[in-house]
């Protein structure tokens, strides 16, 4: 209907002005007038919107950071262990068994989203492998992280008779994360600069070679950066981890054997992370300060991302004038 | 029988040669056959408007299009007597033989000693010693060693242009090629880091180095160059000495193109 | 012989340039190596599908339950029988209560996001990439339960203040997963307003049309498939999205009556079953079943993104 009525407007006013060239209408000056007060107001209505996810962004920080604030000044909190039936328990082994989690998943999907990404982009960048590929890469990058948490529950802990732990726990979210980096690696890649990888293969290398060597170095800073914002994103997953790495947190102790379930660094004891741990207690909890150990949780939690994306950037911008020799 | 071998021949031997060397992208012709010869010590200059096929042709010395997906290149491009342009011939061996300076300067984001040493490692040389004295005798004859000696690990992204285009052509002579190719090597570059470029090649030439450039430059083409081939849609149109090309050209098209008639 | 012929100052270069030197060995190997990476990925994809599926299918096969009594079933209690001697376990209300949550988070989240895209691109494009982005980073990165933790504090509140009852239901779900969808289909309609050429723009402008009516007449349009992309990948997300939803919505498996009250999704569901049902059942057959149309879901989500993209792809070139 309106924009009917625009156009009409707008054709009526040109048939017009080949008549009289040199005198505009009113009518034509009115509908200049009206574009303007148009424009003016779409950009005021556009400010706001932005202004208002600003604002947004902004509260929800602030409100998971305020009402976890109580705890986060607790010494106490991030080193004890969780209670189950009394207030004042912590998240010391959720805290570590997150880091730990986080560090294996690296460890494992970094080297093949590396590998996976180098041939997308240097060998195969076209023909139907590729296609196959890309279109796998694209699937498991849409899955529901529920779906990706049950495939690894059937596999992992039930096939392969891993059980509830840190292991399936971390194959799982390598699953997940894959997708991430492999893109993220993609795109770092084929920003470099084409006659990067021309001066290295006129001078007689292979493109490996010129891969390891030259591209990837020049990639490294976009790499890093990231490779640390995804790690936030792994850090912050509970829906993969809840039938994986399990919901229970064994007391850890440093002392204990590798083969016990109590020493930290042992793969085949269930971990419980952060993310996890508020779900938990909001969904099946019966401590007395429910409220507030979740909101210390997520605040802990949301701290940690920050820290990963600032830490991204940073790291990012540091290597990158190392590169670039500023 | 090696060390007998009689050296006088050289001058009759071109160093590299192409016979009708035709290039396809995807199926459209870039570059009608091309036959040309080029000997050790000279510099050749190929000119022509943009779009002429020049650098379609550089490319195809060493090879260089095939990495373009949908290139295909035909004929023979003979090197040493050798048709490189064949299937069981080693790309790598080629171009370590057959050096490429580009248009835009692309030193590796490395430091500046590293951006030679690189292809050298590469290439089999891991001595410490051998790799200092190299990377020095290949920066001297580029003419950059007194500008950078001391800074030999600082990134080369430190250098100006100029600079950067002659760590280019040293990280080319450091390999120990006996055909330099360059693909207008001072479009990016100004007056004065351009004179040191022409400097470096005429020094290269008179180390009996065979030096391929393209230039859109027809100045430049005659102040460098000992035979020049004028290039047009995708045709090689005339060749010969320089002097004779800009001062008697036989074809009409080149001599239009030299009085600025297109182009 | 002939090659013999030519001796140059240098080595004779016929010796080095037959057989397989061993730079091509590298390059073979980085070759093989970085496509068995390729292929990890791929068969593990592969694995997935054909494990969740073949679990999904035994509801029907093995526990012969028909397909009607699930997908047009509205009664979910696996552990009684209905009249018909079949267990209950309609799937119905959850399939509706997740489109809808999707659809609706996804109709709160796009004026948002497309007004966003619009201000950054056409605006204040230096704002967009040194400001606005990193922040919607920001967003992206906040975990899932962190939102589930601010809707049960802040959303459901206010809803149950606002219309009464529990506060939970589909509307809160909606109103969560609008904001986390937000920064996806904000930073792909972004990328997609970016990607239309400056020449259109300057075509309109040169017609002396202000920048709303280019944005609307010009960029919009030429933007439309990628646009829809953005909006589908959102979707996918929402659809997706198990644990905020699960924490909001008020997990009652019943055919959604109203927006203000308690629901379940599928994803939800899943969350809440999968603990306590004994592999084998069929209480727990029909949770993959669930399951399995969770990844159906997904994967059409990408036909239509892969559909869109070859009808509207090279448009621009």
């Amino acid at each position: 209907m309106t924009s009917k009525d625009a156009t009409g407007e707008k054709n009526a006013p040109v048939a017009e002005a080949e008549d009289q060239a040199k005198a505009p209408s009113a009518d034509y000056t009115a509908t200049v007038r009206r574009a303007r007060v148009q424009d003016k107001a779409a950009t005021v209505i556009l400010t706001v919107i932005v202004v208002l996810i600003i604002v947004g962004l902004a509260a929800i920080i602030a409100y998971i950071l305020a009402s976890g604030a109580g705890k986060l000044v607790d010494p106490g909190f991030l080193t004890k262990k969780p209670e189950q039936f009394k207030a004042g328990g912590g998240i010391g082994p959720e805290l570590f068994n997150s880091f730990y989690l986080l560090v294996l998943t690296l460890v494992i999907s970094l080297p093949i989203s590396l590998g996976a990404a180098i041939f997308l982009t240097q060998y195969a960048p076209q023909g139907p492998v590729t296609n196959v590929a890309k279109t796998a890469i694209e699937t498991l990058s849409s899955l529901p992280s529920i779906v990706v948490g049950l495939f690894g529950m059937l596999t992992f802990v039930l096939t392969f008779h891993w059980g509830f732990s840190i292991l399936s726990g971390a194959l799982t979210l390598t699953m997940f994360n894959i997708p991430i980096l492999v893109r993220v690696i993609q795109q770092a890649l084929e920003a470099v600069p084409r006659d990067q990888r021309d001066a290295a293969l006129a001078l007689g290398l292979t493109r490996w070679e010129a891969t390891v060597h030259v591209l990837v170095p020049a990639a490294m800073p976009a790499i890093v950066t990231g490779v640390i914002l995804s790690a936030g994103r792994v850090f912050g997953e509970a829906a993969a981890l809840i039938y994986t790495a399990g919901q229970s947190a064994p007391e850890l102790s440093w002392a204990a054997p590798i083969t016990s379930l109590a020493n930290p660094l042992n793969v085949f004891r269930p971990a419980e992370t952060l993310a996890v741990h508020i779900w938990k207690i909001n969904s099946e909890g019966v401590v007395p300060d429910l409220t507030a150990v979740s909101a210390g949780t997520a605040a802990v939690l949301m701290v940690c991302i920050l820290a990963f994306n600032i830490i991204a950037r940073i790291a990012g911008r540091a290597l990158e004038r190392r590169l670039t020799a500023e | 029988m090696t060390e007998a071998a009689p050296i006088q021949a050289r001058p009759i031997d071109p160093v590299l040669h192409t016979h009708d060397v035709t290039v396809d992208y995807s199926g459209k012709r870039a570059l009608n056959e091309t036959s040309l010869s080029f000997e050790s010590g000279t510099v050749t200059a190929l000119i022509g408007p943009s779009g002429c096929g020049k650098s379609t042709f550089l490319r195809s010395i060493n090879l260089m299009n095939r990495e373009i997906p949908g290139c295909v290149i035909g004929g023979k491009v003979v090197y040493h007597d050798i048709n490189v342009n064949a299937r069981g011939i080693d790309t790598l061996w080629l171009r370590k033989r057959v050096g490429m300076v580009f248009q835009q300067p692309n030193p590796f984001r490395k430091s500046i000693y590293e951006n030679i040493a690189f292809a050298l490692k590469s290439h089999g040389m891991t001595k410490r010693a051998d790799l200092d004295e190299r990377v020095e005798k290949s920066l001297r004859s580029a003419a950059l060693w007194d500008e950078v000696k001391d800074k030999l690990h600082d990134s080369a992204y430190a250098l100006s242009g100029g600079q950067q285009q002659r760590l280019c052509i040293a990280r080319t002579l450091a390999l120990d090629p006996d055909v330099v190719l360059m693909d207008e090597p001072c479009s990016a570059l100004d007056p004065i880091a351009t004179f040191a470029i022409e400097e470096t090649i005429t020094d290269m030439a008179s180390r009996g180095i065979c030096v391929i450039i393209v230039t859109h430059n027809m100045q430049q083409a005659s102040r460098v160059s000992n035979r020049t081939a004028f290039f047009l849609m995708g045709t090689m149109v005339e060749c010969g000495d320089t002097p004779q090309i800009f001062g008697a050209p036989k074809d009409q098209r080149l001599n239009d193109y030299l009085n600025g008639r297109f182009g | 012989m002939s090659r013999e012929k030519i001796v140059s100052s240098q080595s004779s270069p016929s010796s080095e340039v037959v057989g397989v030197s061993p730079k091509r060995r590298i390059e073979r190997r980085g070759q093989i190596l970085t496509g068995l990476c390729v292929m990890l990925v791929v068969v593990l994809v592969l694995t997935l599908i054909f494990m969740v599926c073949s679990r999904g299918i035994s509801t029907f096969a093995k526990d012969g339950i028909p397909l009607g009594s699930f997908f047009a079933g509205t009664t979910w209690n696996p552990h009684q029988n209905g009249a018909d001697g079949v267990p209950l376990v309609g799937a119905l209300p959850m399939i509706v209560c997740s489109f809808s949550v999707t659809l609706l988070s996804c109709l709160l989240a796009l004026p948002f996001a497309l007004g966003a895209s619009i201000f950054v691109v056409e605006v204040a494009p230096g704002f967009g990439s040194r400001v606005f982005r990193p922040l919607t980073e920001v967003l992206v990165g906040i975990p899932s339960v962190v939102f589930g933790l601010v809707g049960l504090g802040v959303v459901v509140p206010w809803m149950r203040g606002l219309v009464g009852g529990t506060g939970y239901g589909i509307l809160s779900a909606s109103i969560v997963l609008a904001v986390m969808i937000l920064p996806t289909v904000t930073s792909l309609s972004t990328d997609a307003l970016a990607a239309v050429p400056n020449a259109y723009r300057d075509g309109s402008y040169g017609l002396g049309c202000t920048r709303w009516q280019t944005v609307v007449g010009v960029v919009l349009p030429s933007a439309l498939p990628d646009i829809m992309t953005a909006v589908i990948m959102g979707m996918s997300r929402a659809f997706g999205e198990a644990l905020a939803v699960q924490m909001i919505i008020g997990n009652a498996p019943q055919m959604p009556a109203g927006l203000f009250t308690p629901a379940s999704t599928l994803t939800s569901v899943l969350t809440m079953g999968m603990g306590n049902e004994a592999m084998g059942t069929v209480a727990n057959d029909v949770l993959w079943a669930l399951a399995m149309v969770l990844l159906a879901m997904s994967l059409v989500f990408i036909l239509i993104v892969n559909l869109i993209g070859r009808k509207g792809g090279a448009k621009h070139d």
